[in-house]
């Protein structure tokens, strides 16, 4: 099928390309003044001053088509965290301003191209400069970008910088990054992360947490992430190895992950995973996701593979900083639960302490080491896996 | 070129040797030569660059298919069975953007065209130095070659992006093309600056010091006036990246701590303490910034001076024009941040750092408006540079205005290193430059080679590449906006983003054609240098000097005195004159007046 769509691009490609040389050609006779100096003549300024116009055309109707076809691509509305409305207000003035800006411009540029196509004999207007002109295209713009920059500082400020008592009622976790899996840490009871450093890996200790750090005692990991809706999380970020990003778009949440420093990020998140299952948009793009996916699966099946799972929304944090070979799959589920459920998810996991599993792992390895002393290695094991490089998937 | 033409040489050209082809072709310190020699080198380049974004995208749309041509170009070992692997894919990324950035649009357009037009328009007979300028061409040619042998070591060349951020890029462990191709893309960038830095050096020495008698600052082309002022930033920029290559290699090979910190990896702890990463970006950022313009700048010069000559009528705005290069030149160097509001940095200089770039919108939209209105009224001869240079201003228009989200750091939380961003640079400054760089090649190819190219060959390159840019670029601000981020190798472990592979297909497919057209260029470039029609002195009928000098080339550019200048280069249609230009050699006529300011 590839092979058959490639030879007929190919083949259409060339008919084209035989096709426009002709017609460019073709205007060279009958123009008035044939000639072979390759310098563009009356007929070329015509031809090429339609094709402006129609570039145009071409343009505009771009646009339309990706506005009809994509809009309900891009992340706006429907933001899941409280400072979310406010990017996505400030995004969709953006876009319209260049919309319109675009328009415009674009109109002007391409007209005046194909209006003032050169004709022999047409004189063009000696214009050298107006001060007036200029000033006023100097400070539009400066006007319009005075009015942006207000609005885009003031929402920055709001989201960058919490105020001291917000954060104090805000419940810490850490986002601990590595070569291709996020882990989340939990500052269970007393809300504060234990002291941690990549130093302190070892075992089951994955982590790095100074285990004799009274504010680690009940800290906790989790493979997913789970927060309660209607709470600020403060997000403290690590990485082990190199730079990740961790990216919650549904959130417009992002914040680099830097080995050697903890970077923060943090937002209040106003809808939980069944809530936002609900949302008609929502809905609409999961149906449609998987009318993409059972199309493809049975395209596998017919193969004598298995088909794809059907797909039903879940947040995500994504890695957005490339960090090695599989980048492309460095993914934690999260899941916004009411403020009942993250309870009753919290008592289920918070006993799970770091500080346990360590004693835990200790006292198998003491076990296992009586008898046979050769199981030297089950403590070294925690960290290896982050050595293999990810192979790429299998593909059919 | 034969000997004779030395008898004319007035000055230090005059000195009687013959030209061996090693002489003339090879070790030339003749800037029309290296001119050349810049812009077949940097063509080769692009041959590679983007054949290697054909094979990516490729990938990206069909991520379950097979590929002979992958084998077949990237051999078994980075495609087995015609697999591409994702370590592949990245390496695939991160030398394109290497070598579009630096070797196509830094050497192969500054270089060119700097060296081709600052003594021929400025009046000079050479660079100030044509020792110096000669050096600057192997050392780029070196590093060219030190960083095509990267992409055939054992384990595979650079692929930690174009930006080469630690610790991915300083440990082998994190990847395996951060090993030997690593050590290699680094050589060879050091050596690509030192050969910018030369470049540059001779370009600002070469304007303030040889301009012709008459030729005063404001009497330069805005050609000039860019190339100049790109130089300035090169030369205040590059050195920066230099020592951030150089702690780089301290880090990756004697065991210092720049840039990393804390570090555990392949099951042990690293030694290294208290470095920063971040420290690095911002390295980076303070030239890779200024870079966006030392490709752009040169671009919108050359597109002044097309859109001037073949809108037969004066740039609008000379003086605007000039400041606005200036403060475009100047703001660049302060607004490096934007490309790291989520870097860990403190937010408020996320704030800083917005302010100062939504500034650069100002004269950037001076800029644009100011094309505009050259055309206004014009008498448009449109020649394929024309249509490139209108070409142009489209994209920087298309792609500039985008800038005003990302730009904003706001907005950045959510489309910072999505599809959005790659969609955004791209049209503003990639295909921009690009299209600068063809409408130099087609407007002075004539200067270059004394032959014309083919202009239908042209316009089917112009209107066929135009139509792929947007369809291309334009869906893909689109998948940015969902959310995609950029170098994923595949989306399909994401089934969210499921809806967006024929978006990818759709770009994949202009992307291909695009990409084929461009062999119409390379076949009208090629085979017009032996075969082209014959030029005349001055095909576009041209104020600026470059075209009073003989279609033949020889050393000392003029045979005779230099040409005086009496007025600007943009008096075209002026009243009181009969053809409707007047080249910058041309006396003022008794009583004439000067009618711009």
């Amino acid at each position: 099928m590839t092979t058959f769509l490639i030879l007929t691009v190919v083949v259409l490609l060339a008919v084209a390309l035989w096709q426009l040389t002709k017609i460019f050609d073709l205007t060279q006779v009958g123009g008035g003044n044939v000639n072979d100096t390759q310098i563009a003549n009356d007929n070329d300024n015509k031809v090429n001053g339609y094709l402006m116009f129609a570039f145009l055309g071409f343009i505009y109707l771009t646009t339309i088509l990706c506005l009809l076809n994509y809009s309900d691509l891009p992340l706006i509305g429907d933001a899941a965290s409280e400072h979310g409305p406010q990017v996505d207000n400030l995004m969709v003035i953006s876009l319209v301003l260049i919309f319109i800006v675009q328009t415009i411009t674009q109109a002007l540029l391409h007209y005046f191209a194909f209006k003032y196509r050169g004709r022999q004999g047409q004189k063009a207007l000696y214009f050298a400069d107006n001060n007036k002109l200029e000033f006023i295209w100097s400070i539009i713009p400066a006007i319009v970008l005075a009015g942006l920059i207000l609005y885009g500082l003031y929402a920055w400020t709001n989201i960058m910088f919490v105020d001291e008592k917000d954060e104090q009622d805000a419940i810490v976790i850490e986002l601990y990054a590595q070569q291709f899996k996020w882990e989340a840490r939990y500052a269970g009871a007393d809300n504060v992360l234990g002291k941690a450093n990549v130093r302190y890996i070892e075992g089951v200790n994955n982590l790095g947490v100074d285990l004799s750090d009274p504010n680690a005692q009940d800290d906790f990991t989790a493979p997913e992430l789970h927060i309660p809706k209607g709470k600020r999380v403060v997000f403290k970020m690590r990485s082990q190895d190199v730079l990740h990003s961790a990216y919650m778009p549904h959130f417009r949440a992002q914040m680099n992950c830097v080995p050697g420093m903890v970077t923060s990020f943090s937002f209040v998140p106003t809808m939980t995973t069944a809530e936002m299952r609900e949302k008609p948009a929502m809905i609409a793009k999961v149906s449609n996701i998987n009318a993409i996916r059972a199309k493809k699966s049975e395209k596998l099946v017919a193969d004598g593979q298995t088909a794809l799972d059907p797909y039903t929304f879940d947040y995500l944090l994504l890695c957005n900083k490339i960090c090695g070979a599989s980048h492309y799959n460095m993914q934690m589920k999260i899941v916004v639960d009411t403020p009942e459920e993250y309870a009753a998810w919290l008592k289920e996991n918070s006993a799970k302490t770091i500080v346990q599993a360590v004693k835990t792992a200790a006292e198998e390895a003491k076990a296992s080491e009586t008898p046979a002393a050769t199981s030297k290695d089950t403590s070294s094991t925690a960290g290896k896996d982050t050595t293999v490089v990810a192979q790429a998937e299998p593909k059919h | 070129m034969s000997a004779h033409n030395h008898d004319h040489g007035h000055d230090a050209h005059e000195h009687h040797h013959k030209d061996t082809f090693i002489t003339k072709y090879i070790f030339s310190i003749d800037h029309k030569m290296i001119s050349k020699q810049y812009l077949i080198t940097g063509i080769i380049m692009g041959i590679i660059g983007v054949g290697m974004s054909m094979l990516f995208r490729m990938q990206l749309a069909w991520p379950e298919e097979s590929f002979k041509i992958f084998s077949f170009f990237l051999g078994e070992r980075m495609a087995p069975g015609g697999v591409m692997n994702n370590e592949t894919y990245l390496a695939l990324v991160t030398i394109h953007g290497t070598i579009m950035v630096f070797f196509v649009l830094t050497a192969g357009l500054s270089g060119t065209f700097s060296n081709l037009l600052i003594p021929l328009q400025i009046g000079a007979r050479d660079m100030a130095s044509g020792f110096l300028n000669m050096v600057s061409y192997w050392l780029f040619f070196l590093s060219s070659v030190v960083m095509v042998i990267s992409l055939f070591v054992e384990s595979g060349p650079a692929s930690a992006g174009w930006t080469i951020y630690p610790p991915l890029s300083a440990l082998p462990q994190a990847m395996s093309g951060s090993g030997t191709g690593m050590t290699l893309w680094l050589v060879s960038m050091a050596i690509f600056i030192a050969s910018s830095l030369l470049g540059s050096l001779n370009y600002i020495v070469t304007v303030i010091n040889l301009r012709t008698k008459g030729m005063s600052m404001t009497r330069l082309p805005l050609t000039v006036w860019a190339f100049f002022i790109t130089a300035i930033i090169g030369v205040i920029s590059f050195p920066v990246l230099l020592s951030a290559a150089l702690m780089l290699i301290m880090d990756r090979s004697f065991g210092t701590s720049f840039f990393l910190s804390d570090i555990y990896i392949a099951g042990e702890v690293l030694h290294y303490q208290g470095g920063s990463p971040v420290l690095f970006e911002h390295l980076f950022w303070f030239l890779g910034h200024p870079e966006v313009y030392i490709v752009l700048l040169p671009a919108l010069g050359i597109t002044s001076e097309i859109i001037a000559t073949n809108s037969r009528k004066p740039i609008f705005g000379y003086r605007a024009m000039i400041m606005s290069i200036i403060a475009i030149a100047f703001l660049s160097t302060i607004v490096w941040g934007h490309h790291m509001f989520i870097s860990g940095m403190n937010p408020f200089l996320g704030s800083v750092f917005t302010f100062t770039t939504l500034l650069i919108a100002i004269p950037s939209a001076v800029k644009a408006f100011n094309y505009i209105t050259t055309l206004w009224k014009g008498n448009l001869q449109l020649n394929p540079a024309m249509l490139f240079s209108i070409g142009l201003v489209s994209t920087f228009i298309t792609g500039g205005l985008t800038g005003i989200i990302l730009g904003d750091s706001t907005l950045d939380i959510n489309v910072h290193d999505t599809y959005f961003v790659v969609a955004h640079f791209h049209l503003v400054m990639g295909i921009s430059a690009l299209y600068g760089m063809f409408a130099g090649i087609y407007h002075w190819f004539p200067r270059m080679f004394g032959r014309m190219l083919n202009k239908n060959l042209g316009y089917v390159h112009f209107w066929v590449t135009a139509v792929c840019a947007y369809g291309v670029f334009f869906p893909m601000h689109f998948i940015g906006m969902a959310g995609l981020p950029r170098r994923y190798y595949t989306n399909t472990n994401f089934p969210l983003f499921d809806d967006l592979q024929n978006v990818n297909v759709i770009i994949t497919t202009f992307a291909l054609v695009g990409g084929a057209f461009q062999l119409v260029f390379l076949w009208n470039f090629f085979h017009s240098i032996f075969y082209g029609k014959k030029s005349v002195q001055n095909p576009w009928k041209s104020n600026t000097l470059e075209w009073t000098a003989p279609v033949e080339h020889m050393h000392g550019n003029w045979p005779g005195d230099l040409p005086e200048v009496h007025r600007w280069p943009y008096d075209y249609s002026k009243p009181g004159h009969d053809d409707d230009f007047v080249p910058q050699n041309v006396p003022m006529k008794p009583g004439e007046e000067v009618l711009h300011h």
